[in-house]
């Protein structure tokens, strides 16, 4: 890294002796054998260019442009080789670890008796996939109705959070009188376990469902209020101040400049939710039971069917993970700095 | 009023402009202090500045003398303590379309195209009276002029340091401002890109025949911009120091003035200004 601002310091201070920069890349280009001159020579021809499209009325860059494509093409056959190589030296370390977890679990199975180990758990896998989405009633349906209903839930509890939770973390983050008011109750609330607030909502509601879904709004909510409240807080006063010298309206403050600026701060308080939501309802479900993975559970507990609840573990594993992998993803893809 | 009669008659034109026309801005014994924790902190005092139409005014000082204090005053974002500022004889009591600013960081919206960004500024100003096509046509020619109509769909994060600053500038002239306020545009940009800027806002002024203020602490910048360069002293408590004429024709072409005694002579009364009369003492 220290040889790119080296060179281009000397790229534009010494613009007017071209030989600095004109020279450097063929130089490079001479031993294009070793790693380490490739990366000289990427680095001298992106500087060369990045100067170019600064100044392109310059003579002096116009002549430094002029020495460097030559030799591009063995550049990108190593580059792809290099590609290749750092993916397979990313791969090999979680393999490797998954791997030690598999045979861990194989020599815990071969001592205990009551615990399957991976290939019988394999086969109870291979056979409850055949069909996940059978349905004799209400309670024995497929493992990909029990997931699916999980899911239903937390999108719904999570659904309503969101609705609540994102407008309250805009007035908090905006109004530090709301803020202030708030506080106390929020830092009193927020390390209730979710699961506390169950009775509340069967008695409130009457019924399993809804008090599950309840407790997934509870827990979804206050990561969605404290990151949208410090998003708010920390929009930069520069985009304010475009703002304010713009005169632009409060509507437009809100949807041109507020909105986009806390969209990061929400997304990371989505992930937060609905990965808390996700741990929150397995356990809410084995409380109140109906269709759900977390009942799913404990009902083959009361089977005595324990692979099944291995294979539950690796389902709301896998699940959780591809959860929080999309919405890193939209997180990426919404977030304005490194797009 | 065109270039070609500025240069012909400099010097009769900058009295001239200053007898028969009102001043577009007037500070009035403005000062500004500031509530901080260890007290009160007078950081200006007495500030009298009156501001013609078409002239371009750069305000130069020590950093932390209150350069940039002064220049929000005359946008609007902070109110005076004391005194008062007029802009077309009203006071001024927050920011307004008349008075476009140009950012040192350039804060562009990272979110929106350079189209969006300059884009945000025409709607503003001319959304309610003109079509959609009227819009899009006064955007590209902001960024047009600014030669940087190539890039209108980019990102800012796309574009180098110095064409962001170039969009900050179209976007500030797209609302066809009265004053434009430029609070140390180049400051951080690399010296040929600034040079390049510098020459680029010396034609768009000289095109639109705008008024201009500017903040500046780099001396051959004052001078080969402006129609007069305030020195301001330093602070707590600064005030303008000396206000000096620039007589030098326009256009002005950085290579011959290199060369022009005259040129010289104005960057010695600056430096003279700043470096004897107003040494900072380092700590
Ligand atoms: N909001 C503020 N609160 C307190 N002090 C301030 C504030 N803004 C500026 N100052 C002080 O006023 C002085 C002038 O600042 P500024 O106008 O930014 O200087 P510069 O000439 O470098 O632009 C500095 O000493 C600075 O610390
Ligand atoms: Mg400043």
């Amino acid at each position: 890294m220290s040889a790119v601002i080296v060179f281009k310091n000397a790229g534009v201070g010494m613009a007017p002796a071209p030989e600095t920069l004109a020279e450097s890349p063929l130089s490079a280009q001479a031993e294009v054998s070793t790693e380490v001159s490739t990366e000289v020579t990427t680095v001298v021809s992106a500087v060369a260019e990045d100067a170019a499209v600064k100044e392109s009325q310059t003579s002096t860059d116009a002549k430094s442009t002029a020495s460097q494509p030559q030799g591009s093409g063995k550049r990108w056959w190593t580059n792809i080789g290099r590609r290749v190589y750092v993916m397979l030296g990313n791969l090999v370390p979680p393999l490797l670890g998954l791997c030690i977890m598999v045979g861990l679990w194989a020599f815990v199975a071969l001592n205990n008796d009551s615990i399957p180990g991976p290939i019988a758990t394999w086969e109870a896998a291979t056979k409850l996939f055949a069909d996940p989405f059978y349905s004799n009633g209400p309670n024995d349906q497929g493992i990909g109705w029990n997931v699916l209903s999980s899911l239903q839930r937390v999108g719904v509890g999570f659904g309503f959070a969101a609705l609540v939770g994102i407008p309250m973390g805009f007035i908090l983050g905006r109004f530090t009188f709301v803020n202030r008011m708030f506080e106390p109750v929020i830092s009193l609330l927020r390390p209730v376990s979710p699961l506390a607030w169950l009775p509340i909502g069967l008695l409130v509601f009457k019924r399993a469902d809804p008090a599950a879904t309840w407790t997934i709004f509870i827990c979804s909510i206050w990561p969605m209020i404290l990151n949208t409240a410090q998003g708010v807080q920390r929009v930069p006063q520069d985009y304010l101040n475009v703002a304010r010298v713009l005169g632009l309206s409060e509507d437009k403050i809100i949807t041109r400049i507020l909105f986009p600026a806390v969209l990061p701060y929400m997304l990371t308080g989505i992930r937060l939710s609905i990965g808390t939501a996700w741990l929150v309802i397995v356990a809410a479900e084995m409380l109140t039971g109906g269709v759900g993975i977390g009942f799913w559970v404990w009902d083959e507990w009361n089977n005595l069917k324990v692979e099944h609840i291995l294979i539950a573990i690796f389902v709301i594993g896998i699940v959780g993970f591809l959860l929080e992998q999309f919405l890193l993803l939209l997180a990426r893809r919404f977030s304005y700095e490194s797009r | 009023m065109s270039s070609s009669d500025m240069s012909q008659t400099n010097l009769d034109h900058q009295t001239e402009v200053k007898s028969s026309t009102k001043p577009i801005v007037k500070v009035e014994q403005v000062g500004q202090t500031f509530k901080t924790r260890q007290g009160n902190f007078v950081a200006l005092r007495d500030i009298a500045l009156d501001i013609y139409p078409g002239e371009v005014v750069t305000l130069i000082g020590h950093s932390g003398c209150g350069k940039s204090t002064l220049l929000n005053l005359i946008a609007g974002l902070t109110l005076p303590t004391s005194g008062v500022l007029l802009c077309d004889n009203r006071e001024i009591a927050g920011p307004g379309p008349e008075r476009a600013v140009v950012f040192q960081n350039h804060s562009l919206l990272p979110w929106m195209t350079c189209f969006g960004n300059v884009m945000l500024a025409v709607e503003r100003v001319f959304g309610r009276k003109e079509r959609k096509s009227k819009l899009d046509a006064r955007v590209h020619a902001a960024l047009d002029m600014v030669h940087m109509a190539h890039a209108a769909e980019k990102y800012p994060h796309e574009i180098s340091g110095g064409m962001k600053q170039r969009v900050g500038i179209a976007r500030a002239f797209a609302m066809e401002p009265r004053i434009l306020l430029m609070d140390e545009p180049f400051g951080a940009l690399d010296a040929l890109t600034r040079a390049s800027l510098q020459d680029e806002l010396n034609s768009v002024l000289a095109k639109t025949g705008a008024t201009a203020v500017m903040v500046t602490h780099d001396v051959d910048e004052a001078v080969l911009l402006s129609d007069r360069i305030v020195m301001m002293t330093n602070g707590p408590a600064a005030t303008i120091g000396e206000i000096v004429t620039v007589d030098l024709p326009r256009p002005r072409d950085r290579v011959e003035l290199a060369n022009d005694s005259r040129f010289a002579e104005y960057r010695a009364t600056v430096f003279e200004f700043l470096y004897r009369k107003q040494l900072k003492k380092v700590a």
